[in-house]
């Protein structure tokens, strides 16, 4: 039960609150400054197109690198050991999609949103309400994963325990509180600072992570005189689990003795993962849209060889920040369930790392709230990304081009994705208040499977296949984020086992509890065969111009 | 014909976009791009798709220890991300020599600014081609 001594626990919380405070206030300044630079469409949905290579990267590294590559990771390779690396190695590995088919040539025949280019040589109404859909829904899966993370985190990080009480908020109700402040912070950077705004807080929240990360492997590393084979004995040896923790296979493709399916049933979930990692992050809306802030093809690609950069480095720390804490921190205390199951890991090493280097008690209870205002300043920036992406969709797609067909002002659209930005940020709050009892990493899961076999497909079909037409991006669209939900529905995740959302029913008709190997390719035969089935021909002007913009510039805005 | 699209701004439109593509120097550039990128992500996928197929089925091979604590998993789970950082930066280098001018020689010839209109005569602006 103890978390932290009382003592402790009140000057971590004085601190972490202190300086989240800090980074509020220099946020919401910056984001003001950034609201009276932004006047019109160009400046709140692209930032002004006017971004360095640099600076990009590291907004897209500080929209990426959320609170469940953070904390997540790090719990679970001190969970689990080695499989926790391999979220690390599909999540960077999958910049490479992004680089070599995806980021320039979207740069250049787009405009502010995914669909711009989905629908730039079809028919716009029903292939830009399609990747509306899909916007929303991978965004709102996604943002529902941060908040509830953030919820479950402060009550932890705050050291509210279950029989005490915070400004008079018990446990649930400090969660709930959390939740809708930081909905109320994400819709205050967005509808303020738009792009601009967002941009500059997603770079910050990466100087702070990217530091906060270096300063405890440094740490980690020190404790064991940079001998990363002692680090690795010693977090064996505390686990218990003997050499297995250094190998695949104590989470995923787990072999079951006995029972060859379900050992079949684990090898493919594993490849299935691997699947959807690999492949989601290229069709992330709030991904893509980054790329619209940056003058051109060839600061794009700038961009993405910075993230790619930033992005590395940082999943390289999380090896020594996961298994630091298995050699460091007390294991039982690490893996409460009541107190996220290993998403307390690298907050936890912190208090560890503080109290032994910078002077007992004291300097752990500090080291531990800089972690935790950092981890705080990581949701903050995703969800803001988030909301931003599906407000740009819901105005520039819905509204402007499918209701108004394209015969509105960019002055309207602005206040219409304002608006937008609200009612998004109303709506997951509300949802994530009733989502709490949802795991984290399920939700993660369902937005990159969601990503991977509904946008990716129709993405690459519509910049690189000629005949491609509107029912086949339609198809693509529906075909792939429907069955990519359905799998997950009649999962193991949603029923029929110990864990499930509804342990109690059993309809877990499909086994695996990532519908990526199947989904993906059902997303690219849907967008195949809606092409051949369609009656509406490809317009080979229509793909002229796309492909013409999209490799050299020409015409780009 | 000069193409309008609810997309596109309209403003500078008045580029013939299959005269372009249908162009040597255009279908250059389109071959210089896909013989490096279609390859490098077959070879980068099959790459990854071999590490996460030994991590479910040659669990021995990966547990095999190279050095102190130091075994295959770890090392080829590192080679992951050397063959990323190796593959991004072999684009960047190639993009730089043999993409950019080529997409900078189109947009010169075919993308006239605003203020350099009366420098050349046609709107196709065919000065050498």
């Amino acid at each position: 039960m103890n978390l932290l001594a009382d003592g402790d626990t009140s000057t971590t919380r004085t601190w972490t609150i202190a300086l989240f405070l800090v980074f509020v206030a220099a946020t919401l300044a910056i984001t003001v400054w950034a609201g009276r630079r932004t006047k019109g469409a160009s400046d709140f949905y692209a930032g002004g197109r006017s971004f360095s290579g640099f600076q990009n990267g590291m907004a897209i590294g500080g929209d990426y690198m959320s609170a469940a590559s953070f904390l997540g990771i790090a719990g679970m390779i001190a969970l689990n050991g080695y499989d926790g690396f391999l979220y690390s190695i599909g999540f960077l590995v999958a910049w490479l999609v992004a680089l070599l088919l995806v980021a320039e040539l979207l740069r250049n025949s787009g405009k502010y949103t995914m669909a711009d280019v989905l629908a730039f040589r079809m028919r716009q109404r029903p292939v830009r309400t399609a990747a509306s859909v899909s916007t929303v829904t991978v965004s709102i899966f996604y943002l529902l994963a941060q908040m509830v993370g953030a919820g479950a985190l402060v009550a932890l990080l705050l050291g509210i325990k279950a029989d005490h009480t915070f400004l008079g908020m018990d446990a649930d109700t400090a969660k709930i509180a959390t939740i809708v402040l930081v909905g109320a912070l994400m819709i205050t950077y967005v509808v303020i600072g738009g792009m601009k705004g967002t941009t500059y807080v997603q770079i910050i929240k990466a100087v702070l992570l990217l530091v906060g990360a270096a300063l405890m492997t440094v740490l980690v590393l020190a404790w064991f005189k940079f001998n990363l084979s002692d680090l690795l004995h010693a977090a064996t040896t505390k686990s218990g689990k003997g050499p297995a923790f250094l190998e695949p296979g104590l989470k995923y493709g787990k072999e079951v003795p006995g029972d060859a399916w379900q050992t079949m049933v684990n090898k493919l979930d594993l490849l299935s993962l691997g699947l959807a990692l690999v492949l989601g992050t290229a069709g992330l809306p709030h991904i893509l849209i980054r790329f619209y802030t940056v003058p051109n093809a060839k600061t794009a690609r700038k961009s993405v060889l910075w993230a790619i950069g930033i992005i590395g480095v940082f999943y390289l720390m999380t090896l020594a920040l996961g298994f630091g804490a298995a050699a460091l921190v007390n294991r039982p205390e690490m893996f409460d369930p009541d107190k996220g199951a290993g998403n307390v890991a690298a907050p936890l090493l912190a208090r560890v790392l503080g109290s032994h280097f910078f002077g007992g008690d004291l300097g752990g209870a500090i080291l531990l709230a800089v972690i935790a205002a950092v981890a705080f300043a990581t949701i903050l920036a995703v969800v803001a990304g988030l909301t931003l992406a599906s407000s740009s969709s819901l105005a520039h797609d819905l509204y402007a081009n499918v209701f108004r067909r394209g015969k509105t002002s960019d002055k309207e659209e602005v206040v219409v994705a304002r608006w937008a930005a609200v009612v998004i940020g109303i709506v997951a709050i509300v949802l994530a208040i009733f989502a709490q009892r949802l795991n984290v990493a399920f939700l993660v899961g369902l937005a990159f499977a969601v990503a991977a076999s509904g946008n990716l497909p129709a993405i690459l079909y519509s910049l690189f296949w000629k005949r491609f037409n509107t029912s086949g991006a339609v198809w693509a669209i529906y075909g792939g984020l429907g069955s990519a939900v359905l799998l997950l529905v009649f999962s193991p995740v949603v029923s029929g086992t110990e864990n499930a959302l509804f342990p109690g029913a059993h309809f877990n008709l499909f086994p695996l509890t990532n519908p990526g190997l199947v989904s993906i390719p059902l997303g690219f035969i849907f967008g195949w065969l809606g092409t051949l089935i369609g009656r509406d021909k490809a317009d080979p002007e229509k793909y002229a111009e796309l492909e013409v913009r999209s490799l050299t510039g020409i015409g780009a805005h | 014909m000069t193409t309008s699209s609810e997309t596109a701004s309209g403003e500078r439109e008045n580029v013939d976009s299959l005269q372009i593509q249908r162009g040597p120097e255009f279908a250059a550039l389109r071959r210089a791009l896909r013989v490096f990128v279609f390859p490098a992500t077959v070879v980068f996928l099959v790459w990854y798709a071999l590490y996460v197929a030994l991590s479910a089925y040659a669990r021995d091979f990966m547990a095999v220890k190279v050095f102190g604590e130091i075994n295959v998993a770890l090392l080829f789970g590192l080679s992951q991300f050397v063959s990323t950082f190796l593959i991004a930066w072999l684009y960047a280098r190639y993009a730089a020599r043999n993409l950019d001018p080529k997409a900078e020689a189109l947009r010169r010839e075919y993308e006239r600014p605003a203020d350099d209109a009366t420098a050349d005569g046609g709107p196709e602006g065919t000065v050498q081609a």
